[in-house]
């Protein structure tokens, strides 16, 4: 970790003193994440651009009077860094008081989003209090807001402006911005409007971004009584054909939400409003459970395995018997996974002697 | 795509044409819009004023099913004002003098008045892309669904390969694939020109190794695609009279839905597997229940050629199963060896061994998504990017296209243009996201986007149900009025079967691909 092969080292700091080499444009920040620090951050998203606003991350620099944001300050050669003093400590904790002051309720459900766990992680890890500070509160919430997929309640809000920043930088929609200063802070859209009559596109990394719970996934939230440990599974989105990693989150049987996979090598965190919020069909009631065979009258009645895979086969044997080879035909999915696909092209090229196969990319 | 999806964040200039990526591909789409932020020039050829014309620095609102005017004129620019790269073209290439001789005729003026964009704007759009260092081209179903859907993409390729914009970050030729295993099932040899690993069916020992490996002798020649089979079920004669459906609706997202609900209904064995009784599964004899999303364990291939690892979190309602389980199931009742697969890693595994762009691959190595094919044995680390130092088949060869008309143009009796797509909400038909809470919030129905002053024109008021008809039949639809429309054309989706549509297209297809011109049709609105 703190060694660099040859050709991408620029440089060499000393870091709560252990030398530690550092990359080009490399940020005191991001030289301590790769050695394993723990500096503790409440802006900061390694997708956006560093802010240095929530200055949590402050650390010592030897010649520098006053500790400096490590995520906005570059690793230079022979810099003497302190990441973890008992001064920068107690300047943390003091922070997080301040900060904590304001909210209501620190601890929500982790099914609010991937990050919303990062606020009350460190108030426990710094065992700050979040009654120190009582009096003026910012941030108002904008419960009449209706769209069922997104909730902001700004009451917790801490004006960390990733979900800003992340809507513009990452995701390129520039729905939300910043009204007003101090205490009067609000995060609105163009004309303070709903969601929906913004250029919000319901993408959803806003949420996943948001390091309080202030914006919260309102589909995952359904499932905040439901018991049981939520369970992560690294899967890939199936809406198109971009291929984004996702970690599908279930409870006991059942899907509750899905998490933008940050090291997905398609998507890179971000997903979009299909990928993120249209999981319900897994569990809808109209899934099909059985087998089924027309009947005469051209109802449909459910079977057993063995009468409708029979039913299937027979009817193939008759057409071959009849018509021969080239009168059975199969088309494969673009939507299931290769295994469906081989095993379709496999039934016809090795059950008829015959290339009679295609998938649904013509239409 | 002949690049990854990083890739799109380093062009110098964007070329989209006929592809509706915010909407279709919007993950994607995200990379385009920090390109743009970092300076890199768009082009944006799309007859709507869809959200990327917006962000772009040149928009092309052509003329539906006028690609190849277009393309030819931009050539006869890039030639003229000498922004070849004659050192790519004298390496890698053949064929470019019998291109640029024919070129000489396609003149923007010519274009501009098939295309109906100024000659200034398709002369500005050739100077842009033979000027990007490097130019990447994106397109989508804009460009394939046509009866000109094969010319369009080759004369993609002439631009491409005469600015030498191949083999380098950020260039490249890149289709973004549609639905999410459309190009794993081209890799699996669900086509009826290819086996698994695109090795053609028309080569004799290509057949000699699949007849091998299956036992027993399989043609040394191509099947039909899926509409000459649809085709051949419908007519008299006959010819097809069984077909097994997976995963499709395709009574809906097929062009000329009578015809096709019609060649569904000949078949004396119809057999579907799916994860909701569609309108396609109600015509079924047999219908099975497949495992969705979450459920299956499975591999597939996304636009860029990455082999990713779908994994199953939660057990399928009631009796569903994987449709490799239920395929193998029928085909061992019909006597057929070699379905003895216990799992679907047994059914990847088998074709990796089978397909060269996949040898160096098998289950376990696919575990952290690493691979893009080609991944011709177990020591390569795959193929982000195509064409590097070399084609496949040894030169790029420039083609020679003239313009033709769309299969159906406007008339007098039917003087409308007709185009389709999709929407940001809506996935296909809509089985999935209609079935997700909170979608309808959003896109509720299907309207028909008219351009205000034809509205007016027509004396239609916007939210106004019209009646929309064709040569191949008419539709009821709601008219929503706005300017993303050009004037004479409208606009809608084939994903609400309350709106059917595809009653109306399936004017023509491609000679080559059979693929649908599903993009241009011509039209008559008519009021109640």
């Amino acid at each position: 970790m703190n060694q660099l092969a040859e050709e991408i080292r620029v440089g060499t700091l000393t870091l709560d003193g252990e030398p530690v080499d550092f990359r080009e444009g490399e940020t005191i920040y991001e030289v301590s994440e790769r050695c394993r620090r723990e500096v503790p951050t409440l802006c900061y998203d390694p997708r956006l651009e560093a802010f240095g606003a929530c200055r949590l991350c402050v650390v010592e620099v030897e010649g520098i009077r006053n500790p400096v944001a490590s995520c906005t300050t570059k690793a230079t050669e022979g810099m003497v860094v302190r990441t973890r003093t008992k001064t920068l400590e107690k300047h943390r904790k003091t922070l997080l008081e301040l900060v904590a002051s304001e909210n209501r309720d620190t601890k929500v459900d982790e099914l609010s989003g991937y990050a919303s766990q990062e606020m009350n992680d460190l108030l426990v890890r710094y065992d700050a209090r979040t009654g120190r500070f009582g009096g003026k509160r910012s941030g108002t919430s904008n419960s009449k807001d209706k769209n069922p997929f997104i909730l902001r309640d700004y009451d917790n809000c801490i004006s960390c402006y990733r979900c800003v920043r992340v809507c513009a930088e990452q995701e390129g929609d520039h729905a939300i911005n910043i009204m007003n200063r101090g205490f009067d802070t609000q995060i609105i859209t163009e004309f303070n409007n709903d969601l929906r009559d913004s250029s919000c596109t319901f993408c959803g990394q806003c949420v996943q971004t948001c390091p309080t719970g202030a914006l919260t996934d309102k589909k995952a939230i359904r499932a905040k009584d439901t018991p049981g440990e939520i369970k992560k599974t690294r899967s890939v989105c199936t809406y198109c054909g971009v291929g984004c990693s996702v970690d599908i989150l279930t409870k006991g049987d059942r899907v509750v939400g899905i998490h933008p996979a940050m090291d997905g090598p398609a998507n890179e965190g971000a997903l979009c409003i299909k990928g993120q919020f249209a999981f319900d069909f897994v569990h809808h009631p109209d899934r099909l459970s059985k087998p089924l065979i027309k009947q005469e009258d051209g109802t449909f009645k459910e079977a057993e395995w063995d009468e409708a895979l029979q039913k299937a086969a027979d009817g193939f044997l008759k057409v071959r018997e009849k018509y021969g080879n080239h009168a059975v035909y199969g088309v494969a999915s673009g939507r299931a996974p290769h295994e469906a696909a081989y095993t379709m092209q496999k039934f016809i090229r090795a059950g008829f002697g015959t290339n009679y196969i295609d998938n649904c990319s013509r239409a | 795509m002949s690049n990854p999806l990083r890739d799109m964040e380093h062009p110098d200039l964007i070329f989209c044409i006929g592809t509706n990526m915010t909407e279709c591909h919007p993950v994607a789409a995200t990379r385009l819009k920090k390109a743009i932020a970092n300076g890199a020039k768009m082009i944006v050829a799309d007859p709507r004023e869809i959200q990327l014309a917006k962000m772009a620095d040149l928009h092309l609102p052509i003329r539906v099913g006028s690609d190849v005017a277009l393309l030819l004129a931009m050539a006869h620019v890039i030639a003229r004002e000498g922004l070849i790269d004659q050192d790519f073209i004298d390496a890698r290439t053949s064929g470019v003098g019998e291109f640029l001789e024919h070129l000489k005729e396609f003149t923007p003026e010519w274009a501009s008045e098939i295309c109906e964009v100024p000659a200034a704007d398709l002369e500005k759009a050739g100077i842009l892309y033979g000027q990007g260092t490097p130019s990447a081209i994106y397109y989508t179903l804009g460009i394939t669904e046509h009866i000109s859907g094969v010319d369009n993409v080759q004369s993609l390729c002439n631009l491409a390969l005469m600015t030498g914009n191949l083999g380098l970050e950020g260039g490249g030729i890149n289709p973004m694939r549609g639905q999410n295993n459309i190009q794993g099932a081209g890799d699996c040899g669900a086509v009826p020109a290819n086996f698994p690993g695109f090795q053609p069916c028309d080569d004799p020992a290509s057949a000699r190794k699949f007849s091998k490996a299956y036992g027993i002798e399989i043609e040394a020649q191509k099947g039909i695609t899926k509409v000459t089979a649809l085709n051949q079920a419908a007519s008299a004669e006959g010819g097809i009279h069984a077909m097994i459906i997976d995963g499709e609706n395709t009574v809906i997202s097929d062009p000329d839905m009578k015809h096709c609900e019609h060649a569904l209904k000949s078949l004396d064995h119809l057999v579907v597997i799916d994860l909701f009784l569609t309108e396609t599964a109600q015509l079924a004899d047999v219908v099975f229940p497949a495992t969705a999303f979450a459920e299956t364990d499975g591999v597939q291939t996304n636009t860029e050629r990455r082999v990713q690892r779908l994994r199953a979190a939660v057990p399928p309602p009631g009796e569903a199963k994987p449709d490799w389980w239920i395929i193998s199931q029928i085909a061992q009742r019909i006597g057929t060896p070699g379905f003895e697969f216990e799992s679907a890693k047994d059914v990847f595994n088998e074709l990796c061994s089978l397909s060269p762009i996949y040898a160096g691959l098998d289950w376990d190595r696919i575990e952290n998504s690493e691979y893009s094919w080609p991944v011709p044995d177990k020591d390569h680390p795959g193929t982000p990017r195509l064409h590097e130092k070399e084609f496949k088949n040894g030169r790029g060869l420039f083609k020679v296209i003239g313009y033709r008309d769309p299969a159906e143009v406007i008339d007098d009796e039917f003087p409308v243009w007709l185009t389709t797509g999709r929407r940001l909400e809506s996935y296909h038909t809509r089985t999935q996201t209609g079935r997700s809470a909170g979608i309808d919030y959003l896109l509720s129905e299907e309207s028909l986007e008219i351009h205000p002053a034809d509205a007016e024109a027509w004396d239609m008021a916007d939210g106004e149900i019209i009646r929309m008809s064709s040569r191949r039949g008419e539709i009821q639809i709601k008219i929503r009025t706005t300017d993303r429309s050009p004037q004479g054309t409208v606009f809608t989706s084939f994903s609400f079967a309350s709106v059917p549509v595809n009653i109306l297209t399936g004017s023509g297809y491609d000679p080559v691909t059979e693929t649908a011109e599903l993009k241009v049709c011509a039209v008559k609105l008519e009021k109640f």
